[in-house]
């Protein structure tokens, strides 16, 4: 949407322009995208939630620095007969059962809670039934967690835009088949077939042709995620797409000759450019949640790896002698996907003048 | 309309065939997904394992399968590989729960829902609207299950406001059927609340600019009468779309999560109990209740779209 401000009105532009004898002013020319980021720059709430998203991300990036120096552990390193110092005093990390000196019995096998700073940052949010280190396995499950999240929204958008672009462009029976394709993916139950799909792959990999994925590796709910979520974009896209197809400028491309690949993407791409980075934004937050649905009902993530779902899932299990280890990466998931949801709010208002004038009244 | 009706009808049967089709191929084409060596088990012979697949004439070509698969189905004598159950039944055992809390939740969602979308809108730009906003944000943010989590560690576990989980028949006890499902109603319908209110205050927010609001307002109708019978019916319609999909996603597997959490022993834990099993009937049968559901929203919302506007009818 390359525009001319200046050369869109010349009848205002010449009616504003100053008198003569006065010192003459250029008007600088600005694209949407800056009057865009003049908006955003002004959404203080967008951009603290932004920062927000960063500083999470940042965290999990840490997740191999805290394990090595602070926490000394590795994610799946299981410490089940270890003991850490507390306050001089030695404990077990996972409490072994004995009977007391008055005859009353300790039930063994429950791990340590959170120590805080007791134990030299060792167990911060205490440990899991297998002695491993919490706070080190919700920053990895965050990084994977955020991977699986960013890529599967990377992968949804790319193969939803190049569709919805194949579809608009050639029509016909083109557009018909890709349809079809969206119109199955949306009558499928979605979190059942991401269910279905992610077990069975989960056993043995996939193993088809070229593709070789090993069972547990991340390509899998990545993959997955994607895949189920490709209609959500690609429908109204195409929409936008096919009224785009209609308009002159597309006319004239195509009467000068222009390929069709420059046409998709140097003509009508840009155009639909705002939309996609929208898009982008709030994918991403609901990738992170069906990824953390899949993981928690143990159809994502493969144990040893952590993420945010199946830590939510092991914490469960303890929730009544340790609430905080599901509280932990609860909370951290919806952050990370609220700070999201309202980034991508502001993006939109930003994006979309027409919703900030709405806000308006 | 009766045109409109016919293709779309026929539209519907297709896409359940290939949805049944595509989910048989995906567990018949998966490596390692062989449901004869499974069922025999580690220490089988190769003998063993070719019985059973003759008994359940896995030999035959996938085609065949999923035909005689679709017949067994349909009429009603299929029965799971691992725990020789009858699917049917089985999904029968499961509909009052899974009823019992979608049709809930939707009456609750709705009318939190909308409730909270004219608030907002009315109020536009004051306190109550961003309280309103960021609160809907904040639902739309959270993992269902989470919340069921914390719900039930908060409201059942630490004090027993609430009873914790399970599922008690309306047959049974109608006092404690609702006792059982208040939590997992409220949980399932938070999400949909933040995004109804949200979707509605847009919605009323855009119709207040159009111009038949200006002249039910120049002709001096009560700003009440403008809001009720003039923005308010405009800017349901998308609603009831919404409504009709989510709905039917719900019933068909959607609320998994919430079953899994509260133990309610649903259609959809049923479905999440038989595909750690890979057991491939009940998967088929549930999937199939599913679309179904899905399908026959889908239509249904097109067709009383088609009857509020009748330009859709051509396309």
């Amino acid at each position: 949407m390359a525009t001319n401000t200046q050369s869109e009105f010349p009848a205002a532009a010449a009616a504003f322009a100053p008198a003569e004898g006065e010192p003459q002013k250029t008007i600088a020319g600005r694209s949407p995208w800056y009057l865009a980021w003049r908006r955003l720059r002004r959404n203080y709430v967008a951009l603290s939630f932004l920062a927000l998203f960063i500083l999470i991300v940042a965290c999990c990036l840490c997740a191999p620095l805290y394990s090595r120096y602070v926490a000394d552990t590795g994610p799946n390193d299981g410490n089940l007969s270890g003991t850490i110092t507390e306050n001089g005093k030695k404990i077990p990390v996972v409490s072994t059962g004995h009977v007391n000196a008055n005859g009353t019995f300790k039930v063994g096998g429950i791990p340590v809670g959170p120590q805080l700073f007791a134990a030299g940052g060792k167990y911060f949010l205490g440990a899991d039934t297998q002695g491993r280190d919490i706070a080190v396995r919700l920053l990895y499950g965050g990084l994977t967690s955020l991977l699986i999240g960013i890529g599967s929204a990377v992968i949804c958008t790319l193969v939803a835009l190049i569709l919805s672009l194949l579809a608009a462009y050639y029509g016909g029976s083109m557009d018909w088949v890709i349809s079809r394709f969206y119109d199955i993916i949306w009558a499928f139950p979605v979190l059942l077939l991401a269910i279905a799909l992610g077990t069975a792959l989960a056993l043995n990999g996939l193993h088809a042709g070229p593709i070789n994925i090993e069972a547990g590796s991340l390509w899998i709910p990545t993959l997955i995620i994607s895949y189920v979520l490709i209609p959500y974009i690609g429908r109204p896209l195409r929409g936008q797409l096919l009224s785009l197809r209609e308009k002159e400028f597309v006319e004239a491309g195509v009467a000068q000759g222009a390929s069709p690949v420059r046409i998709m993407f140097v003509e009508m791409l840009p155009n639909v450019a705002s939309t996609v980075l929208v898009f982008f934004t709030l994918i991403i937050a609901n990738n992170i949640l069906t990824e953390a649905a899949l993981s928690f009902l143990g159809a994502g993530v493969q144990p040893p790896h952590a993420s945010w779902g199946n830590l939510i899932a092991d914490g469960e299990k303890l929730i009544v002698s340790d609430p905080w280890f599901a509280l932990a990466p609860g909370i951290a998931l919806v952050l990370t996907v609220l700070s999201l949801n309202v980034f991508g709010d502001g993006l939109r208002d930003a994006l979309d003048p027409r919703s900030t004038v709405k806000l308006e009244h | 309309m009766a045109a409109f009706v016919v293709r779309r009808t026929i539209g519907a049967i297709l896409v359940m065939f290939v949805v049944s089709f595509i989910t048989y191929l995906i567990f018949v084409k998966i490596p390692g997904g062989d449901p004869a060596q499974r069922i025999a088990g580690k220490l089988a012979t190769p003998q063993n394992i070719e019985d059973i697949r003759q008994k359940l004439g896995l030999d035959k070509p996938f085609y065949v399968q999923y035909w005689d698969m679709m017949k067994q189905l349909f009429s009603g004598s299929l029965i799971s590989y691992s725990s020789q159950l009858n699917v049917w039944d089985q999904i029968k055992l499961g509909i009052p729960a899974t009823f019992s809390l979608c049709i809930g939740a939707a009456i609750i969602w709705l009318f939190f829902g909308i409730l909270v979308g004219v608030i907002a809108a009315i109020t536009a730009g004051r306190w109550s609207d961003r309280l309103i906003t960021v609160l809907a944000l904040v639902g739309i943010s959270m993992p269902v299950f989470f919340l069921g989590i914390v719900m039930r560690y908060l409201l059942a576990e630490k004090t027993s406001v609430f009873p914790d989980s399970g599922y008690v028949a309306l047959t049974k006890d109608p006092a404690q059927w609702l006792y059982h499902l208040i939590l997992p109603w409220f949980c399932l319908s938070v999400l949909f609340i933040g995004f109804y209110g949200r979707v509605l205050r847009s919605n009323i927010l855009d119709a207040i600019n159009e111009d038949y609001v200006r002249t039910a307002r120049a002709k001096g109708l009560a700003p009440r009468r403008v809001m009720m019978k003039h923005i308010l019916r405009n800017s349901l319609i998308p609603i009831v779309t919404l409504f009709g999909l989510d709905f039917a996603a719900v019933l068909g597997g959607g609320a998994i999560l919430t079953e899994t959490v509260f133990q309610l022993h649903g259609v959809g834990q049923y479905a999440a109990d038989s595909i750690q099993s890979l057991d491939l009937p009940p998967i088929m049968g549930v999937t199939i209740f599913a679309t179904f559901f899905i399908v026959v929203f889908n239509t249904l919302v097109d067709f009383l779209y088609a009857y509020l506007d009748p330009r859709i009818r051509s396309t």
